[in-house]
């Protein structure tokens, strides 16, 4: 018999039931108000009265309801059918609720019971597995989608029978495992899992070492992240975060694509949900929807689900990673999670954190970032889940806790700057704030020299200097007046100007510069820098600013056009012709 | 009020505060109506038998048997074809003269669209002033803001934008606006001829504060009724949504809640957002825009309620006196509207949005020429030519006095940077210079 409860009090989406029986910390329950069945999650016990966060409205709730408790946590169902789908923060999908409104208490099934699956066996009877072993596989649009041993059992298992090749639906038994009690169990295609604890079925998750490729210049090329890594990206509204947000799903170089939309705009993710079926994935050549999954909690949709999102997308991350698939998961925003937090925390009367926040935040958060990573599988494949959350520091002050705890757990920083976003330098990333740890990495950096370019990290670490001293001279030239500085910090300044424009500076709107992938990256890099190592001649300050401007924008021609086309190679004949206009003979440098 | 036979009447209140009471009921839902000697409360607190309620006029002078009715449903509104032209206070009862509205009974803050069953919006808006149409392109199914100091005519501007703006309806929420500003918008929408296409919720100050919290819902309950079930395209304008959410911060201190940031209670972005997100564009035609005034204090926008609402909003408008001209322009700086790159150079002219973005460039180029001169240095020639391009440019373009169509405010740009620029310095793609703004090159250079 399932422990049963009855309403005794509401607060907001707060609601307090005391129950008859065994209750656990985080454990689903239904309220069962009139016609319809309204999910919550227990999130705290104190006697015989459980506080419990509703995921809905709680409109019209009365005391004395009948509240049903499940016996387990909120589990994410994972099987065939999960990409390409669009689900809500609990893994309902959102395609199969009927009517434009979202009713309560609408919850769809995530995977469709009666589809049929071409799978193929890959374990035979009488192989030893772990969990997570891959025992067939179905193809899922183009992804060999693994079919595996839950993640539930321990220990080793037999393999007794698995079904031959052929059609089966999610729920028919593909598999009879023994294991070591002599105890036999049926694998069917899907398994469910609590979304809060990780999805441990590998063997080892080392440092990692993989470059992943984003197409936006001044990641790659200034700040790169790797396979398997972690990032974040604060910035104050009007900064372009989600801008840059989708342009990292749209090019970054993963099998699967997980979005998260958490708490933000719903217009956000009818973009997604109108172009990415419409836009080529330029890698595989297929459309863009087909590697993405979204799982959509916006910020008019229930508070309490919001949490729930982040964790359901992670475990889809980790499902699709054991399966030895590189996935990306973005998340939008990191902020909104935390302050639903904060919403139950103070509805509970706990005693708050710094600006009200639940004092746990930074543990959540760290945790929650550590469960991405590039791992080595039992059976020796790798798989990894990048991870990428924004945050939306309120006030745009980096000091805030939300900002401050990721910082402690992402290992790339982009700090989107609001001075670059006024002036209109998009992608408005800081160059010389942002950082990613992942260029301490020996064995990164040894990767970089030897499937980049072998001078390429000594290029990030000229180009960000280049930077830093640009910066330097503006400010000197600001104190001391156009002709208070020799001509040369006129031309450090716009040395530094040329690698703003060219490489930080990138139009996400315009089909060739959107995306620019890493040899072309490599080759503009070594232009820049070229034109960076030339010595030039100037009378006067007056000619410097228009003569790079010159450079500029015969550059940004380039930026636009098709590489190596004959427009790029026409204007690139036009830019050594104005390098050499001014460049310095070598006597004259003498 | 609507007291209607059998219905039980307590007479025991156990608990007054200045905002809410509590008493010992029975059968009582959550969020549920009710009526303590005549003034309209909610119930927002159930504990055991123990119902709280906020009184939304107050509580003075509720004695401690003063009669209380349940009404057995949340916050509602009669929603029909009747609404057009009338104005209801915050809880949709006529303050005109008028007869009750006969229609359907409708809660208020219904369910939210399922995201998958919206249209991405793709229909500019038109408004005539640039510093608008050309930098901050409107889209039906957008909701934006003006930010704006106390002192700016945001509310004048609004009218302005709304009536040229071609809805089918326009739905003014009023919280806390003076009456002198209430007869003005009165005023404007009957001149204009358009007082059948406008429905009014207002709240002004002589209204208790709390009851504005409810006009934001009444005019987008009414709002959705048009958009989603006569498939118009409706306009609405919460002013000024600052008193708004200073209501949210009253209730919230008076219920003990733990206050966030600037005293604000800490679900503060759940709250607006959840209003704000009723900007829809349906796949049926239908839509609703969004308009509203957050005023700031003293710009500055770090302060929670502006910082929540640019997190929620597509974009924001900013308004500024520019000393140069003397006129008061849309701040291209500051001014942000996110949804304008589904229309720009689609629904526009192709070379919109590189005219946009180097215009704006340029008269940043400006500012910081200006503060060289404030700094005592010397100019170059780029540097004057800038300020002068940069004058021109507000008096032209960003001013809100103008009113011209799309083309022609791209045309006015080329035509500025044609009088003061060369190819390179505004580094638009040659095959735009070619095209649109050839002339361009035969005057610098």
């Amino acid at each position: 018999m399932s422990t049963k409860g009855k309403i005794t009090g509401i607060i907001s989406n707060l609601v307090m039931v005391e129950f008859d029986g065994p209750v656990s910390q985080n454990e689903i329950c239904f309220i069962i108000h009139s016609e319809v069945r309204l999910m919550a999650e227990v999130i705290r016990i104190g006697g015989k009265t459980a506080y419990v966060q509703v995921f809905e409205t709680t409109r019209g709730l009365k005391t004395g309801t009948i509240v049903e408790f499940t016996g387990h946590m909120l589990e994410a169902t994972l099987g065939p059918g999960i990409l390409s789908k669009n689900f809500d923060g609990l893994m309902h999908d959102l395609d199969k609720m009927t009517g434009i409104f979202l009713q309560k208490g609408d919850y769809t099934p995530a995977l469709e019971d009666d589809k049929l699956w071409k799978f193929k066996p890959l374990a035979k009877p009488g192989d030893e597995v772990l969990a997570g072993s891959w025992l067939g596989e179905v193809s899922e649009n183009w992804i060999p989608h693994k079919i595996m041993v839950p993640f539930i059992f321990k220990g080793t298992l037999t393999v007794t029978d698995v079904v031959s090749e052929g059609e089966y639906q999610i729920n028919d038994t593909i598999a009879i495992l023994t294991d070591t009690e002599k105890q036999e169990h049926k694998v069917t295609m899907v398994q469910k899992w609590p979304v809060k604890i990780p999805i441990k079925a590998y063997k080892e998750k080392p440092r990692p070492f993989d470059f992943m490729e984003t197409g936006i210049r001044v990641i790659d090329s200034l700040n790169p992240i790797v396979e398997g890594g972690t990032g974040f990206i604060p910035g104050p509204f009007g900064t372009g975060k989600t801008v840059l947000q989708h342009a990292l799903s749209k090019q970054a170089e993963a099998d699967m694509i997980v979005v998260a939309a958490c708490g933000e705009r719903a217009n956000e993710v009818v973009e997604i949900f109108t172009e990415f079926p419409e836009l080529d994935d330029p890698r595989s050549g297929r459309k863009l929807m087909e590697r993405t999954t979204i799982v959509a909690n916006t910020s008019n949709m229930p508070v309490a689900a919001r949490e729930a999102s982040v964790y359901t997308a992670m475990t889809i991350s980790e499902y699709y990673r054991s399966m030895g698939l590189k996935v990306l998961l973005l998340a939008d925003s990191t902020s909104r999670w935390a302050q639903a937090l904060r919403e139950m925390s103070n509805r509970m009367e706990e005693l708050p954190g710094p600006d009200a926040f639940p004092m746990d935040l930074p543990a959540i958060i760290s945790n929650f970032y550590a469960r991405a990573g590039f791992v080595y599988l039992n059976n020796g494949k790798t798989g990894s889940v990048t991870f990428i959350g924004t945050v939306s520091p309120a006030g745009g002050n980096l000091k805030e806790p939300v900002t401050e705890s990721t910082k402690k757990a992402a290992r790339c920083f982009y700090a989107l700057s609001q001075t670059r976003a006024d002036s209109k330098r998009y992608p408005a990333i800081d160059a010389v704030d942002s950082y990613s740890k992942y260029l301490e990495y020996p064995e990164f950096l040894e990767f970089m020299k030897k499937n980049i370019s072998p001078k390429w990290v000594d290029n990030i670490i000229l180009a960000k200097n280049i930077l830093i001293r640009g910066r330097e001279t503006y400010e000197q030239i600001n104190i001391l007046g156009d002709d208070g500085v020799p001509i040369n910090y006129h031309v450090i300044f716009w040395k530094s100007e040329v690698i703003d424009f060219v490489i930080l500076q990138q139009d996400a709107f315009d089909k060739v510069d959107a995306s620019t992938p890493i040899k072309r990256q490599r080759y503009m890099m070594d232009k820049v820098l070229e034109v960076y190592h030339t010595d030039f001649h100037f009378d006067s300050f007056e000619d410097v600013n228009p003569y790079f401007k010159k450079i500029i924008n015969v550059f940004k021609q380039m930026n636009y056009s098709e590489f190596e086309s004959d427009d790029f190679k026409k204007y690139e004949n036009e830019l050594q012709e104005i390098i050499q206009e001014r460049k310095k003979e070598k006597a004259e440098i003498n | 009020m609507e007291t209607t036979a059998f219905q039980k009447i307590y007479t025991k209140i156990e608990q007054v505060t200045k905002a809410t009471i509590a008493l010992h009921a029975s059968g009582v839902g959550n969020e549920e109506m009710a009526v303590v000697n005549d003034r309209l409360a909610q119930v927002v607190k159930i504990e055991k038998d123990l119902i709280t309620l906020q009184v939304f006029s107050g509580t003075e002078g509720i004695p401690t048997n003063a009669e209380v009715v349940f009404l057995g449903h949340a916050p509602q509104l009669s929603v029909s074809d009747e609404l057009g032209g009338r104005f209801f206070n915050a809880y949709g009862q006529p303050i005109d003269g008028g007869p009750e509205v006969d229609g359907k009974k409708v809660e208020i803050g219904g369910p939210s669209v399922n995201p998958v069953r919206r249209e991405q919006p793709s229909e500019l808006i038109t408004t005539g002033i640039a510093g608008i149409d050309l930098n901050n392109t409107l889209v039906t199914g957008q909701k934006i803001p003006f930010f704006a100091d106390p002192d700016q005519p945001y509310n004048q501007v609004m009218a302005m934008v709304a009536l040229r703006a071609k809805a089918d309806k326009i739905i003014l929420g009023g919280m806390g606006i003076t009456n002198d500003d209430y007869l003005f918008f009165k005023n404007v929408f009957e001149n204009a001829g358009a007082i059948e296409r406008i429905i009014s919720f207002v709240n002004t100050t002589e209204n208790p504060p709390v009851e504005r919290l409810l006009v934001p819902d009444m005019a987008l309950t009414a709002a959705e009724y048009f958009a989603a079930e006569k498939n118009q395209n409706v306009l609405v304008l919460l002013t000024d949504m600052t008193l708004f959410a200073d209501a949210l911060s009253i209730v919230s201190n008076r219920m003990d809640q733990i206050p966030s940031k600037d005293s604000m209670p800490g679900s503060l972005y759940s709250d607006l957002a959840r209003l704000y997100e009723k900007a829809v564009q349906f796949p049926s035609g239908g839509s609703i825009t969004i308009i509203a005034v957050t005023t700031l204090s003293g710009g500055d926008i770090t302060h929670s309620i502006p910082d929540n609402t640019g997190y929620i909003t597509e974009g924001q408008l900013f308004l500024r006196k520019d000393t140069d001209i003397g006129k008061v322009i849309v701040d291209p700086f500051r001014s942000l509207s996110r949804l304008k790159q589904l229309v720009i150079g689609k629904k526009t002219r192709e070379d919109h949005p590189q005219v946009m973005n180097t215009a704006i460039r340029l008269f940043a180029d400006a500012a910081n020429a200006k503060t060289k001169i404030e700094n005592g240095f010397d100019l170059t020639d780029y540097d004057k030519r800038t300020m002068s391009f940069a004058k021109e440019y507000s008096e032209k373009l960003l001013a809100i006095d103008i009113n011209i169509e799309i083309g022609k405010m791209i045309d006015t740009g080329w035509k500025l940077f044609n009088k003061y620029f060369s190819v390179a310095e505004i580094g638009i793609k040659s095959e735009f210079v070619e095209k649109y703004g050839r002339s361009i090159e035969n005057k610098k250079n």
